[in-house]
């Protein structure tokens, strides 16, 4: 019985560092979709290039690259400094890609449906740009912060384990403060609403949706580096499937609703860890989309998503 | 010009091929042999050179200090050995041709190699077709020699180290109960798992085996898993694992609280592991076949010899073709004297072969079994604290 107990609370451990990442990725899709009702499908490919800024602003601070600093930077030093530049970094990629990609696409009028076949076609360029340049040896994150193990007795958790559930809940927190309560935000909604009337109120598109992807991109940023510090084994592919996954997850909490991508992102944890203690793993997969699956057909717009009609 | 040259290529081809035949024929018309002669199809070039060229390196070696002998002895009279290399490219295609040029060109007593299964495996038909040993010292797949009677190797099949890892965790750690974790869609670590099983429950009874976890190609985390393993009372973790992911792995199960021995297989063998997993794979074991850090004995002289004529250390493809040429040659010697033509000679070494009773080598003492493959005993390495691959000890299934 103890046991049972045991490992269930442990499982919900688990699936909360899991879901948070989700959860990131999510918010992300989130975001760009509820302003510009583009898919971005290159987004996990951005978590991934974050992954891998991380890892070369980290190593470039411990002094294993490049030469630049010696090798005596405390760690806590080096994460203090490698989240701001990691996240700056990112965005800046983000902001590339919108500028180079999609904004042309929108200039000219495109339809929707081309933007998204172009967001995935940015996201193969990043994975194989990134196997070009960087070559498919995998890459070893290195520890930044000492993990501390603090056993309970019924479950044990890390020092990092909690600061990822603390970081995705702070991101969220954060969000929702920005999309709901300035102005900035009200005219990122406002964009979603109506994008033809909006610069007709002196309010500046481009620059709203610059923002944007700089949020976006930007946890993302912090994503791929809480996620290198928790899988610390970095390849080309890594953003590919849980982007995928995540973005699944933010429709099914209702895309567009930031509540929704972040709710979304624990669920679907919450569904492939608690399946895969009591099935095999091949089940995984079968069982968590299933699920979604139900919720999406008993309510299309997803649990947090409104329904919109279409205006002509 | 352009249709000349079309026009003159399959003349000069033909003319080409013709006195290569010639050649061939001309050079075999007596029985009576004048040295051992031996194939080596390896690659040289492709995408794995540094196979073809630890294979070569280990052959010449032997070659010179047999000759610098007088030769091998068989029957009383000392004949030198001549070893020709020819490059497979590391391709399928190219496996089966320089196969054949060794076989029909030639005129090999036997084959050593192919070295890689994709290239072992279609070289075998050849040389089980033209009726020539051959020994692939490197191939696993077990495709390569079965129903081959002219075909051997001399590493073990992946099957091999379940029941060898079982045996050493039993006796190493005491260990009642196991618990496994493996990427179900996988042949080889699922393969490698079920075996384990098996030979486990065998030895520690049915249902010892505590927790069998699964996972899939590509997954990052393991928590469940390794939660329902850490739960489950087990004394040792076995995972088959290749290296990238015993990186994730092993890591995360000591985040959850896992302080009892990981085992691994011959996947976990690679420079790269330790680069990936830093400290946290630092003293741990798995199974292998042959290491050079900390051997003694017989194998301890090659890796000495070897590393003072080219300043590198030998990999187990060296040892390997070390041995399966050594126990191509003493078949030689075992059949007592070679008699007939070239095809009659083949058939008496393949079936000195198929009766060695004892061979040992450096990599193990070894006999054949019915399929050629041989029965053999598994290095247990463990894992310095200096992230070196040291030998632990010798476990035989």
């Amino acid at each position: 019985m103890e046991t049972i107990l045991q490992t269930l609370i442990q499982n919900v451990l688990n699936a909360l560092q899991w879901g948070s990442f989700y959860s990131l990725i999510a918010l992300g899709y989130c975001l760009v979709y509820g302003v510009l009702q583009l898919i971005n499908f290159a987004h996990g490919d951005i978590f991934m290039v974050g992954a891998y800024i991380a890892y070369f602003v980290a190593t470039l601070f411990l002094g294993q690259q490049f030469g630049l600093f010696s090798a005596d930077m405390p760690g806590w030093l080096v994460l203090a400094l490698a989240v701001p530049l990691t996240m700056i970094l990112t965005a800046a990629v983000g902001v590339t890609l919108e500028r180079v990609a999609y904004r042309p696409l929108r200039r000219k009028g495109a339809n929707r449906l081309y933007v998204v076949i172009t967001a995935l076609m940015c996201g193969l360029v990043l994975e194989n740009g990134n196997l070009a340049l960087l070559g498919a040896s995998r890459r070893k994150f290195p520890a930044l912060i000492e993990e501390t193990v603090w056993d309970f007795g019924l479950f044990s958790v890390t020092n990092l384990r909690i600061g990822v559930i603390l970081a995705a809940f702070l991101v969220f927190v954060l969000l929702q403060i920005i999309v709901t309560r300035t102005k900035i935000g009200m005219a990122m909604r406002a964009i979603s609403w109506d994008r033809f009337a909006i610069p007709l109120m002196g309010i500046p598109v481009d620059a709203i949706i610059i923002f944007t992807f700089v949020l976006g991109s930007s946890i993302a940023g912090l994503g791929g580096l809480l996620f290198a510090m928790s899988y610390p084994v970095l390849e080309p592919y890594m953003g590919a499937l849980i982007g995928w996954k995540a973005f699944i997850a933010a429709v099914v909490g209702g895309i567009g609703s930031i509540r929704g991508a972040y709710v979304g992102g624990f669920l679907l944890g919450f569904v492939e860890i608690m399946v895969v203690a009591v099935f095999p793993s091949t089940f995984r997969d079968l069982i968590s989309f299933t699920i979604l699956l139900m919720i999406l057909s008993y309510k299309p717009t997803g649990l947090f998503g409104m329904a919109k009609t279409t205006k002509i | 010009m352009r249709m000349s040259l079309k026009r003159l290529l399959p003349l000069a081809l033909l003319s080409l091929l013709g006195l290569a035949l010639a050649a061939g024929c001309g050079g075999e018309k007596k029985d009576e042999i004048k040295s051992i002669k031996l194939g080596f199809p390896i690659p040289i070039t492709g995408d794995i050179p540094k196979v073809g060229d630890m294979s070569r390196k280990a052959a010449e070696m032997l070659k010179e200090e047999i000759n610098a002998g007088g030769g091998l002895e068989v029957a009383g009279k000392k004949y030198p050995v001549e070893f020709l290399y020819e490059d497979n490219e590391s391709k399928a295609e190219s496996a089966v041709s320089a196969a054949l040029k060794l076989i029909e060109q030639n005129k090999v007593l036997g084959l050593i190699g192919p070295q890689a299964s994709k290239q072992a495996i279609p070289a075998g038909e050849v040389a089980n077709a033209n009726k020539t040993p051959m020994i692939s010292p490197w191939s696993t797949n077990p495709a390569t020699t079965k129903g081959r009677p002219f075909v051997f190797r001399a590493c073990f099949l992946d099957p091999f180290q379940g029941p060898v890892a079982a045996k050493f965790a039993t006796a190493e750690f005491g260990a009642k109960k196991a618990a496994v974790l493996f990427d179900i869609a996988s042949d080889y670590p699922k393969g490698l798992a079920e075996f384990f099983k098996k030979a486990w429950e065998e030895i520690n009874g049915p249902g010892s085996v505590v927790a069998y976890e699964t996972f899939t190609t590509k997954d990052q985390d393991f928590s469940a898993q390794l939660t329902n393993i850490v739960n489950s009372g087990a004394d040792v973790l076995f995972t088959p694992q290749y290296y990238s992911e015993v990186a994730l792995i092993v890591p995360q199960a000591r985040k959850l609280g896992w302080d009892k021995p990981i085992l691994g297989s011959d996947s976990w063998g690679s420079a790269e592991l330790m680069t990936l997993c830093g400290d946290a794979c630092k003293g741990l074991f798995f199974t292998t076949h042959y290491a050079a850090a900390g051997a003694t004995g017989p194998t301890k002289e090659f890796i000495d010899k070897f590393q003072k004529k080219f300043g590198e250390t030998p990999d187990d493809v060296a040892a390997l073709t070390w041995d399966a040429t050594k126990m191509m040659l003493a078949a030689v010697q075992n059949t007592g004297g070679l008699k007939g033509d070239i095809a009659a000679q083949r058939e008496q070494v393949r079936a000195a072969l198929a009766g060695i009773e004892k061979f040992d080598g450096i990599t193990g003492s070894m006999k054949f079994d019915a399929e050629g493959d041989p029965i053999k005993c598994a290095v247990v390495v463990k894992i310095t604290d200096q992230g070196e691959f040291s030998f632990y000890k010798s476990v035989c299934p």
